[in-house]
């Protein structure tokens, strides 16, 4: 079957920009070509109007909850993959932090194997650095390795060890995985429901301080040069992280990072009023950290948005504040509110391409681009196209989002798995 | 307390000098609340604001009844939410809660009918105390406005200092907090108030001094090393009294730790009117049902 996206600006950065048409012929780019001179030579070819959009590289989220295995009232791999697709994702990557905790073989099979039940987007499971994310003893990274696992990860929980911490980058590297850090302090952070600051202090509510990220953030960088093994920080969300990543950068330590849509467009001041809805870990920090995360997307600090996607029911969330359970859903919202950013000039268009799509291939290893040969992974986002959010009407399971109601301009309005289209806005997907 | 305009504080407190007369006579009881059910949700160990408000509703006629965390179905893991619209089914009209989690009784406030009354949420707010305090000084002073207040522990944990910081600097007071670096919460002076690491400078010039109690377990949290030394330090003694004011008024919201914040002879001395605080506790938390049940408005939340 040939399909002939026409007319749209094609961004893959380092590589194309400019009006062109893309020809797939059985799931793979057979053609890319300037707009218009492929016109009429594929009378039999199925055509996507693409004019007036963005069509880009498969956009990568690299930092998914998907619940499965073990809550599946929160999320399925099957309902995050369709949210994955509705939000223009091609590709997630899931998080250990299951019931069981995917540290084995067998849990990083069973997940691949609901995804490709599902169908949908391609899943990577990140499997844990440490057994059960207890901290105690290294994962069998070879097995996990050979089972399908992307990266490893105890994200939700720090790894307080720093000799395990060590261990882990030297012993992942044999076997290329990346490590991905969850960066807490946990005695600094304990018992804190929200970012401290002046909200905290108004609202009654135990503070978590900045320097509880980035003592980790910065520790790991240290680790990060002590081995010489890159190192991926996950949901930056103060101004001290983002120094700390700059400096060692310009230091040429290995360190990439990413950071999630609510800390470049929230900030505490959305807990007031004790909206579960914006507690998660990171919390939202002040204006001045948000300032600064924007800052570090806008010099390359940051490298990716990811959005910690963390489906939560009724149950965790509808309860007093400082019960309630950390995390938002992102996965439907994130290119909007990506968007934003190019809207107002923090980034540019195709900077947005490389931190949902290129960066995150590239520090997960993974081929990636618009290039004849290579699967078509394709998302079309229409930058003008305005909406209001409605979490009821959500592909995910959960509807704990801030964003509810919001107003947005811009949204990824196709997504193309393999050449397969696993969502196209106003049509049923079968 | 934030809510609350200085026309409604005053209005709360007027009341309450004339619900405090009805607590004087021989019989003690008004009809003014028969056939209105108040609820006292105490999710929290407290006996001084339940009996309180327990005397409140009785003295106006209001039927009340206590339910407490250890008898309610929280302990067999209902929801707080479900466990108000069980008690919201059987209709009753007012609904005084106290919770550990602060803005507990503000997410019940939005979403139930019968009106709420915070009686302490975590370390939020605890507006009847801060109404009791602004009647008890009023009446010892005749005014609020111009005096210096200061408040004295551990200000990071407490919802009363939180409260009277916002009710004592609306109604024109100026309000000094103290204690030691690892009680003072970050921006804490965004409520309008002046922070000192130093007791002595805190009191100087003091109409009124509040002391707050010392919870031991704290010591765990490194806020402090030892009741020892806290009470050497920060504790309100009769030497240090000697550089506030003369006349100074000495307040607690208990329970008192004595030898920990404050010394035995100063709780007990002339200046203390801390038990006044208990009574007029009762006055204004009689007004607060009386205006709630007659529509005034909801004193939900803060």
């Amino acid at each position: 079957m040939l399909i002939l996206i026409k007319g749209g600006r094609v961004i893959d950065p380092g590589n194309l920009d400019g009006i062109m048409d893309i020809l797939i012929a059985d799931g793979k780019i057979v053609e890319i070509k300037k707009h218009g001179s492929a016109e009429g030579e594929y009378p039999e070819a199925k055509i996507i109007d693409a004019s007036d959009k963005i069509v880009t590289p498969g956009l990568i989220d690299m930092h998914v909850h998907l619940r499965e295995p073990g809550h599946e009232y929160k999320e399925t791999i099957e309902s995050g993959s369709l949210a994955a697709a509705f939000g223009g994702f091609t590709a997630i990557c899931c998080m250990p932090n299951t019931d069981p905790v995917n540290d084995c073989r067998q849990v990083t099979e069973y997940i691949l194997q609901q995804a490709e039940a599902a169908d949908t987007v391609r899943v990577y499971p990140v499997a844990a650095i440490s057994k059960g994310l207890k901290g105690g003893r290294l994962c069998e990274y070879a097995e996990l390795k050979k089972a399908g696992a992307i990266a490893v990860s105890d994200d939700g929980k720090p790894v307080n060890n720093s000799r395990l911490m060590r261990r882990a980058l030297e012993y992942s590297k044999g076997f290329d995985l990346p490590v991905i850090s969850h960066c807490e302090d946990l005695d600094l952070a304990a018992g804190g429901a929200m970012n401290e600051g002046v909200v905290a202090t108004q609202l009654g509510l135990a503070g978590i301080p900045n320097a509880s990220e980035s003592i980790m953030v910065l520790r790991d960088i240290a680790l990060c040069e002590l081995t010489g093994v890159p190192v991926h920080i996950a949901h930056v969300s103060t101004k001290e992280s983002v120094r700390a990543i700059k400096d060692a950068k310009t230091r040429g330590i290995p360190v990439t990072a990413e950071t999630a849509p609510h800390y470049f467009t929230l900030t505490d001041e959305s807990v007031k009023n004790y909206n579960t809805n914006a507690k998660m870990y990171p919390p939202l920090r002040s204006g001045s950290d948000r300032e600064a995360v924007c800052q570090g997307l806008s010099d390359g600090t940051i490298d990716v948005i990811a959005t910690d996607h963390a489906p939560h029911s009724f149950i965790e969330k509808q309860v007093e504040f400082d019960r309630a359970a950390n995390g938002i859903i992102g996965l439907e919202t994130s290119v909007s509110l990506s968007l934003k950013l190019v809207q107002d000039g923090v980034i540019s268009m195709t900077v947005l391409v490389e931190k949902m799509s290129t960066h995150p291939a590239r520090i997960l290893g993974l081929k990636n681009g618009l290039h004849i040969g290579r699967p078509a992974d394709i998302t079309i986002i229409d930058p003008e196209r305005s909406y209001r959010v409605a979490a009821d009407n959500f592909r995910s399971l959960s509807r704990n989002t801030p964003f509810d109601g919001w107003d947005m301009k811009g949204k990824a309005v196709l997504t193309m798995v393999e050449g397969k289209i696993v969502y196209q806005e106003g049509y049923q997907i079968e | 307390m934030e809510s609350l305009s200085v026309d409604e504080i005053n209005l709360i407190l007027d009341t309450a000098d004339k619900m405090k007369e009805i607590s004087q006579r021989p019989i003690k009881k008004v009809p003014a609340l028969r056939g209105k059910t108040v609820v006292l949700f105490f999710y929290e160990p407290s006996t001084r604001t339940r009996t309180s408000f327990d005397i409140a509703a009785k003295r106006l006629s209001a039927d009340s009844l206590s339910i407490s965390a250890s008898s309610s179905s929280m302990v067999k893991g209902e929801t707080l939410i479900d466990t108000a619209r069980t008690i919201e089914a059987m209709n009753p009209d007012v609904i005084v809660i106290r919770h550990g989690s602060a803005g507990a009784p503000h997410m019940l406030a939005k979403i139930m009918k019968p009106s709420i009354i915070n009686a302490g949420d975590g370390m939020h707010a605890h507006p009847t105390q801060c109404l009791l305090d602004l009647m008890t000084v009023r009446e010892n002073r005749g005014k609020i406005s111009g005096l210096r207040i200061a408040v004295i522990g551990d200000i990071s944990h407490s919802r009363v200092a939180r409260s009277n910081s916002i009710g004592f600097t609306k109604m024109g007071a100026h309000v000094v907090l103290a204690g030691p670096r690892t009680m003072i919460p970050k921006g804490i002076e965004s409520l309008g108030v002046s922070v000192s690491y130093n007791v002595e400078e805190a009191i100087r010039d003091a109409d009124v001094i509040m002391m707050l109690r010392i919870q031991k377990e704290r010591q765990q949290d490194f806020l402090f090393p030892s009741e020892r030394e806290y009470s050497a330090v920060y504790g309100l003694t009769t030497a240090k009294l000697k550089k506030a004011k003369e006349n100074v008024l000495i307040m607690h919201p208990g329970p008192i730790n004595r030898g920990v914040e404050i010394a035995y002879d100063v709780a007990d001395g002339p200046y203390s009117i801390i038990l006044d605080q208990v009574t007029n506790g009762v006055a204004v938390r009689m007004a607060l049902l009386y205006l709630v049940t007659g529509g005034a408005r909801n004193a939900d939340s803060d």
